[in-house]
C-alpha cells in the first residue's frame, strides 16, 4: 500500500522526535487565494530540534506555507500550535519565530546594528540586554567588523549573515528560512549551507527551511517534506526519500541527474518478473508489499548511479547489452545515454571509464535497487 | 608601411572621426532651436517689458531691449496695485497663498501617503473598493462638484476661508496622490514588510521607520505636483474664498484684469512673472530628485 497524504500525520507521530511535543504543529491547515486553493488540509507535525525541510519546484506553496507559520499570512482553516500554544491568530512577533528572507530583505537605512536591535527595540528590551544580544550574535556569525555599516556596504554573503542574525537576536525557538542561499552565487552558497548546519549544531533550534535545490535539502534536512500542489508528497529522512521514494513524483524530483523510468507489465509467478517490451526483469529481492496483489501495468524506475556496467553487470541478476548513443563527460563521473526496452536511458559510470559513443556495452542491476510504481495512482507498489 | 602597422597594429585608433554638420544633425538642431525660440520668446518679452517704462512701452517695440532699466513695475506689482479696495499689490495674495499651499499641502501629502501605504501593503478588508472609488474619484469633473462642496463649506462653517479652501485642496488632491504613493510602496520588495512584522513593528512604526525613510523621492514628486497645481489654482480660490483672502492667482487676474485707468503692461508682466516665481523656483530646487521620483515609479510602477 501507498502512502497517501492522509496517513503521512500518523507516520510522523511513530518518528521519535515528535513523540515529545512537536515544536510546531499544523492541523488541518487550508489557505485561499481567493478562489485559489493553495494548501488543502496540510497536516505536519515539527519536532523541536528538528532540521525540515520543505523541498518543491517552484510554485508548489512552500513559502506560502512557511509564511502561515510565521502569521505573515491569514489563514482559511486550521490550526496551527508552535511549543503547544494556538498561534493560529497571533502577531508574527508574538510566535516565538525568527525568520530569514531570500531577498535578505535588510533595512537599507539602518546600520547592521540597527537592523540586529529594531526587533528588539521594539520589543522594549532594554539596552543592556540587546547589547549583549547583538554581541552574541554578531560573534557567533562573525560580523563583528561590519556592525557600523549600512546593508548597501557589504556582499551578498555577509547581508545574508545580518539577516541570519536578526533571527538570531530574537531568542526563539523556531526560525524560518524562505530560500535563503538562492540570491548567493554557487560557492558562497556551499559555504553558508555549511554554516546554517553548523548553526543548528551549535544552537539546537527547530529550523524550517523551504528550498527548491535538492541538494540543499539533502544534506542540511534531518527529515524532508516534498511538497507537490499544496500537498505533502512525502515526509522522511533523506536517505529513506532517496531510497524509497513514495510515488513517481517524488522519486523522479530526488536525485540528480534523475531516475529512469520504464513503462510494463508486472508478472507474478514462480518467479516475478517486470515485463518491458522484450525485456524481462527479475524482481527477487524487490521488497513490495503488494506483490500478489498488483499485478499489472506499471512503472520500473532504477537511477543512473544504481545501473552497473561491465563485470559488475555481467555479475548481477538482470543484465543486458546496449549501445551507447550520446556520452556526457562531467570531470568526477560520465552520464552515459542509451536504450533500454526501446526508452531512453541514462547511466552514471566512473569518470574515468573511457567508453565512447558506439560501444556495445553490458548494464545491469540488482532488483533492491529498483522502485516500482503502480501505472494508474503512481504510488510505490 | 612598416611602422604603420607597428605603431597600430590591426586596430584603428585615434578619436572617433564624426561628422559635425551632416544633413541630420542640421535638421535635428535647427528643430531645437526653434522649439527653444517658440518657448523661450514670450518669457523674453515679459522680462523686457517689465523692466521697460510706460513711454518706452508705448512706442511700441515689443522685442527690443529697455533702453533705460526700471524696477518701478516690479515694485509696482508687488507692492503699490490696486484691486478694488486694497492697494498693497500682490504682496497679499502672496502671503495667502502662502497660506493655503503649506497647510495643504502637508495635508494632502501626509494622508495619501498613509492611504497608499495601507492600500499597498495592509491588504484589509474592501481595499480593492476604496480603491476604485478613490480612482473613480480622479474621473469626475471637477464642475459637477462645486456647488456641492460649497452647500458642504458652508454647513461645516469652513466656506470662504483658508480653512476650506485648504480641505478642497485636500481631496481633490487625493486620488492622483493616493494612486502615485501606493504604487510606489507596491514596488517595494515585500520581503522587506514582512521582515518588519516579524520584528514586531505596527502600522504606524512600519510607515516612519520603514517605509518613510526609503521613499524620499516619491514625497518630493507629490510635493512638485501639489506645490505647482495648489499654487497655480484659480478655480477654487475664487469660489471659496473671499476678495480679503484671494490666493495670489486671483489677485494677478485682478490687476491684470482690472478696468479703470491706463494698463500698465510693465506692471501686469511683473505681476506675472513674480507669480509664477514660485512654480518655477520648486522646479529648479528639485529637479534632480523630481526626474529620479518619476523614473522609479515608471520603471517598477
Ligand atoms: N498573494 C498571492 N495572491 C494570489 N496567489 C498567490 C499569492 N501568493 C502566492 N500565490 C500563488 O500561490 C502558489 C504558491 O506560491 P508560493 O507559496 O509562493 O510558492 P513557492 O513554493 O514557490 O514558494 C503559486 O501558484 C502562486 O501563484
Ligand atoms: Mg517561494
Amino acid at each position: 500500500m501507498g502512502y497517501t497524504s492522509e496517513n503521512l500525520a500518523e507516520i510522523a507521530i511513530d518518528t521519535p522526535q515528535t513523540l515529545a511535543e512537536p515544536s510546531v504543529r499544523i492541523k488541518n491547515l487550508d489557505l485561499n487565494f481567493g478562489s485559489v486553493k493553495v494548501l488543502q488540509n496540510l497536516n505536519l507535525d515539527v519536532g523541536k530540534g528538528e532540521f525540515l525541510v520543505l523541498l518543491g519546484s517552484s510554485g508548489c506553496g512552500k513559502s506560502t506555507l512557511l509564511n502561515c507559520i510565521a502569521g505573515l499570512l491569514d489563514v482559511s482553516g486550521g490550526q496551527i500550535f508552535i511549543n503547544g500554544k494556538n498561534v493560529t491568530w497571533s502577531e508574527p512577533s508574538e510566535r516565538g519565530i525568527g525568520m530569514v528572507f531570500q531577498s535578505y530583505a535588510l533595512y537599507p537605512q539602518m546600520t547592521v546594528e540597527g537592523n540586529l536591535s529594531f526587533g528588539l527595540k521594539n520589543a522594549r528590551i532594554p539596552k543592556e540586554e540587546i547589547a549583549k544580544r547583538v554581541a552574541r550574535a554578531a560573534e557567533i556569525l562573525q560580523i563583528e567588523p561590519l556592525l557600523k555599516r549600512k546593508p548597501s556596504a557589504l556582499s551578498g554573503g555577509q547581508r545574508q549573515r545580518v539577516a541570519i542574525g536578526r533571527a538570531l537576536v530574537r531568542d526563539v525557538d523556531v526560525f524560518l528560512f524562505d530560500e535563503p542561499l538562492s540570491n548567493l552565487d554557487a560557492k558562497l552558497r556551499a559555504d553558508l549551507r555549511v554554516e546554517i548546519k553548523r548553526l543548528h549544531n551549535q544552537l539546537d533550534n527547530t529550523m524550517i527551511y523551504v528550498t527548491h535545490d535538492q541538494v540543499e535539502a539533502m544534506t542540511l534536512a534531518d527529515r524532508i517534506a516534498i511538497m507537490k500542489g499544496g500537498k505533502i508528497q512525502q515526509l522522511a529522512a533523506p536517505g529513506e526519500i532517496y531510497n524509497r521514494p513514495v510515488n513517481k513524483y517524488v522519486a523522479g524530483f530526488i536525485g540528480s541527474p534523475s531516475m529512469n523510468f520504464l513503462q510494463g507489465n508486472i508478472q507474478t509467478g514462480d518467479t516475478d518478473v517486470f515485463l518491458s517490451g522484450d525485456v524481462s526483469i527479475p524482481l527477487a529481492g524487490y521488497a513490495f508489499d503488494g506483490l500478489g496483489r498488483s499485478p499489472g501495468k506499471a512503472w520500473l524506475g532504477i537511477r543512473p548511479e544504481h545501473i552497473l556496467t561491465g563485470a559488475e553487470a555481467e555479475a548481477a541478476p538482470f543484465n543486458t547489452q546496449a549501445v551507447i548513443e550520446i556520452v556526457e563527460p562531467m570531470g568526477s563521473d560520465t552520464l552515459v545515454w542509451t536504450q533500454l526496452a526501446g526508452e531512453r536511458i541514462r547511466i552514471r559510470m566512473d569518470g574515468q571509464s573511457d567508453v565512447r559513443e558506439g560501444d556495445t556495452i553490458t548494464i545491469g542491476f540488482h532488483a533492491e535497487r529498483v522502485s516500482l510504481f503502480d501505472e494508474a495512482t503512481e504510488n510505490r507498489i | 608601411m612598416a611602422d604603420t602597422t607597428a605603431q597600430n597594429g590591426s586596430e584603428p585608433w585615434g578619436p572617433k572621426p564624426r561628422k559635425r554638420f551632416s544633413r541630420k544633425n542640421i535638421m535635428l538642431y535647427g528643430t531645437l532651436l526653434m522649439v527653444s525660440i517658440y518657448y523661450a520668446l514670450p518669457l523674453y518679452v515679459m522680462i523686457v517689458t517689465s523692466l521697460k517704462g510706460m513711454p518706452e512701452i508705448r512706442m511700441g517695440n515689443v522685442f527690443g531691449p529697455p533702453m533705460e532699466i526700471t524696477f518701478e513695475p516690479w515694485v509696482k506689482a508687488w507692492a503699490e496695485a490696486c484691486t478694488g479696495i486694497n492697494c498693497d499689490g500682490l504682496s497679499r495674495g502672496f502671503w495667502n497663498s502662502v497660506r493655503i499651499l503649506v497647510p495643504s499641502v502637508i495635508l494632502s501629502i501626509a494622508v495619501a501617503s498613509v492611504n497608499g501605504y495601507a492600500l499597498a501593503n495592509w491588504k484589509f478588508k474592501g481595499a480593492d473598493v476604496f480603491f476604485t472609488i478613490l480612482i473613480l474619484g480622479a474621473f469626475i469633473p471637477y464642475q459637477v462638484m462645486i456647488y456641492p462642496i460649497v452647500i458642504l463649506l458652508r454647513e461645516l462653517g469652513l466656506y470662504g476661508g483658508l480653512w476650506g479652501l485648504v480641505l478642497v485642496h485636500t481631496i481633490f488632491g487625493m486620488p492622483i496622490l493616493t494612486l502615485l504613493f501606493r504604487n510606489y510602496f507596491t514596488a517595494m520588495p515585500e520581503e522587506l514588510f514582512k521582515a518588519a512584522r516579524v520584528d514586531g513593528a505596527g502600522f504606524w512604526g512600519i510607515y516612519f521607520r520603514i517605509m518613510l525613510p526609503m521613499s524620499l523621492p516619491i514625497f518630493v514628486v507629490a510635493m512638485i505636483l501639489q506645490v505647482t497645481g495648489i499654487w497655480n489654482d484659480f478655480l477654487f480660490g475664487v469660489i471659496y474664498t473671499k476678495p480679503d483672502l484671494y490666493p495670489m492667482t486671483v489677485q494677478l487676474n485682478n490687476i491684470v484684469n482690472s478696468v479703470q485707468g491706463v494698463k500698465e503692461y510693465n506692471v501686469n508682466m511683473a505681476a506675472t512673472l513674480l507669480t509664477g516665481l514660485v512654480p518655477l523656483v520648486i522646479y529648479f530646487a528639485s529637479g534632480k530628485l523630481f526626474v529620479r521620483g518619476i523614473a522609479a515609479g515608471a520603471v517598477k510602477g
